[in-house]
């Protein structure tokens, strides 16, 4: 009977000792698992920070301006001036759409109609 | 096998011998003990043995954790990881819309340290080569001094460290470095002043703001548990970008040394656009002192103080309304000039011997303006201006604004009381006049200037009534429609106004004839206002004219009606059919 006590007991102790060695090394991969995700969430974080200085430097109203005067002749986008503000009853109604003519001879007259074919 | 201790055979010998037998069997027990003694001897030789073994295992053991732990690097244990590391040390500045005015770059610096490098007459050239602005000779002085480590560049870019790289010195290192970039170069240098680098290390280096908000906010900025958090400005990028432009090409027109412009919220103080020209790039900061008011980076609009002219005419009539002394239809003796010991008050042309109140503004009377404040009298003359802000500094978030104190006469006499009411003999900056116009036309509730975004706006302490505030604005229209300012008229936002011109102080005493300080203060529209824009020149002259022309209507009127056409469409304001001029009149009489 002792010796039973024994034995599990050992067993037992061998199997919890292995199970904490595992999970020991577990943490640790984990850890280093999360430090170089953070390492990287740091590379992009600066590499979007780097992304919007660029945003922001190619976007700046100087350069804008000059790339305006530049594409004049293409673009013609002028300053903003009152004028340009429009009110919605300014806004003429589409053209109503028709229905679209695929075969020419039936709505050309006869002689049309010939011709078409 | 066990021997006997009688062996009888030994035993019998004995006995015929005539011998003891006892002595056999002492003899055999004494072997027998001996025996036994050398068997206990041998085990516990043989577990000393085993038990030094263990020892010197133990023993060895904690000797060499010892020592690796004396080797190694001290690292505490974890159980957990630190979350995302802080990269941006310094937060960022947006405008109200979130657009970019300041950021951090990363970049490198380079530095040398001497005893390590091998070729040093070679990587002085080279280092020379790769930039201009050093000197062969001087760097191969330093390389063979007696330093050990020297910096040689502040900030490097890529292209130049992978030059440098290329040398392939040992001695050359990088170090990384934030670096405080202003993507819109020039662009609200003023409001962002720049920063420079504090303390230094070879792995990293703090950033500190010089001026501007950067130094206002540097605690809140370089705290890092707010890094992500971006500093938002009241500030709009492309208004802000909109009136420099327009506001440069005026100063240029009228031939003035310097500008400023200030665009404000009339309901919430924020400033949506804060200009003083001559300005400089915040990422090359000068430098020198912001005293100096001929620098680039003297700010203008917040700095400077200088007496506003007849645009304080508006806080005088406020008053006189206010307590009820005069309505605007009030007919008030204009007769000129007006002697008051000897001084003389005259107006710039002579407008007749009686004018409405509303024309006293409108065609901007000093002696009418005179006739005003000596009905309100001094004590509470001061006690309003105290009230509109006049007296003390702007609460703007600059250090800049806190140095701006008003210049107030020593002792507030009558005749400081007639010349204060039409602006002369009191200095406030552009500042303290755009606060105080917004307050008077909002409704007449108090505005603190701010250069943060305000979510909430809590109405001010009521300075003035909203009547009064109501027959103001279309006293400052009347100016703009045919008064003064008639330059000023944008079709469809109905500016209103009134415009100043003050003599500049001469230094050696007295005022300049031909130096003025030209000063247009606006609002928009003016039936219900949103803005209020005040626009100055410093020493304008309009010269396409037979001669020079220095008045407010004639220099800072067309600049500030062109600030309004460029940005009132990108302030989403659209052109409206005026409908104010007639329903006012009727609102206005009291």
């Amino acid at each position: 009977m002792r010796a039973l006590f024994y034995i599990t007991s050992l067993v037992a102790v061998l199997g919890l000792a292995i199970w904490a060695y595992q999970e020991n090394y577990r943490t640790q991969a984990s850890l280093r698992e999360v430090e170089r995700l953070s390492a990287e969430i740091a590379d992009l974080r600066e590499t979007l920070s780097v992304l919007n200085a660029e945003w922001a430097y190619l976007n700046r109203p100087e350069r804008l301006t000059e790339l305006v005067d530049m594409n004049f002749d293409r673009l013609g986008l002028l300053p903003l001036r009152p004028d340009h503000f429009g009110r919605i009853d300014q806004v003429s109604f589409p053209a109503p759409e028709y229905l679209p003519v695929t075969r020419a001879w039936d709505v050309a007259g006869a002689g049309a109609g010939e011709e078409g074919q | 096998m066990r021997r006997p201790l009688r062996p009888l055979a030994r035993i019998l010998e004995a006995r015929a011998k005539g011998e003891n037998p006892d002595t056999i069997e002492r003899e055999n027990l004494r072997a027998r003990h001996e025996a036994e003694r050398d068997r206990l001897r041998a085990q516990a030789e043989g577990r000393l043995l085993v038990l030094a073994v263990f020892f010197l295992c133990g023993f060895a053991l904690i000797g060499l954790r010892m020592g690796h732990l004396a080797g190694s690097e001290a690292e505490e244990p974890r159980a957990a990881t630190t979350t995302a590391k802080i990269l941006a040390a310094r937060a960022d500045i947006v405008d109200r819309k979130g657009r970019i005015l300041a950021t951090n770059f990363t970049t490198h610096s380079l530095y040398a340290q001497p005893p390590q490098m091998i070729d040093k007459e070679r990587a002085a050239r080279e280092l020379a080569r790769i930039f201009p602005d050093l000197d062969a000779d001087e760097l191969h002085a330093d390389f063979t001094g007696k330093r050990k480590f020297l910096w040689i560049k502040r900030r490097i870019s890529p292209e130049q460290q992978q030059a440098v790289h290329d040398i392939g010195d040992p001695g050359l290192r990088f170090g990384p470095r934030e670096m405080r970039l202003y993507p819109n170069g020039k662009l609200a240098a003023h409001v962002l002043g720049g920063a420079r680098f504090g303390r230094e290390g070879v792995r990293s280096a703090e950033v500190v703001g010089q001026a501007g908000v950067e130094k206002q906010f540097d605690t809140e900025l370089r705290d890092p548990a707010r890094a992500r958090e971006p500093l938002r400005l009241s500030l709009d990028l492309t208004v802000q970008a909109a009136v420099e432009r327009v506001l440069a090409g005026g100063m240029r027109l009228m031939n003035a040394k310097a500008a400023s412009a200030i665009l404000m919220d009339v309901e919430t103080g924020e400033v949506v656009s804060l200009v003083s020209l001559p300005d400089f790039d915040p990422n090359e900061r000068p430098t020198g002192g912001p005293k100096d008011d001929r620098s680039p980076l003297f700010n203008h609009a917040v700095q400077g103080v200088y007496e506003l002219g007849s645009t304080f005419k508006i806080f005088t009539a406020a008053q006189a309304l206010e307590e009820e002394l005069v309505t605007p239809s009030t007919i008030m003796d204009t007769e000129g000039p007006m002697t008051w010991g000897r001084f003389r008050i005259r107006d710039f042309r002579d407008y007749g011997d009686e004018m409405s109140v509303e024309d006293v503004i409108v065609k901007s009377s000093n002696i009418g303006t005179a006739r005003m404040a000596l009905m309100i009298g001094g004590e509470r003359q001061q006690a309003f201006f105290k009230r509109l802000g006049l007296f003390e500094t702007t609460a703007l978030e600059m250090p800049e604004a806190g140095t701006a104190r008003p210049l107030l006469p020593p002792r507030w006499s009558e005749i400081v009381t007639m010349t204060a009411s039409y602006g002369h003999g009191i200095s406030a900056s552009p500042m303290h006049l755009a606060a105080a116009y917004a307050t008077v036309v909002n409704g007449g509730r108090k505005v603190e200037p701010t250069l943060l975004v305000r979510h909430t706006s809590a109405p001010g302490e009521r300075v003035i009534s909203e009547q009064t505030s109501l027959a103001l604005r279309q006293m400052m229209r009347q100016v703009v429609v045919r008064g003064t300012a008639s330059f000023g008229e944008v079709p469809g936002y109905a500016v209103g106004g009134k415009t100043g011109t003050a003599d500049k102080p001469d230094p050696q005493g007295g005022y300049h004839d031909d130096k003025v300080i030209a000063t247009f203060a606006s609002i928009f529209p003016a039936h219900d206002p949103k803005y209020v824009l005040v626009v100055t020149l410093d020493e304008p002259e309009e010269t396409s004219g037979e001669e020079p022309r220095r008045t407010a209507g004639w220099t800072a009127v067309p600049v500030g009606a062109e600030i309004i056409r460029r940005a009132a469409p990108l302030l989403g304001l659209p052109p409206e059919i005026e409908d104010g001029a007639t329903v006012g009149v009727t609102l206005a009489s009291n």
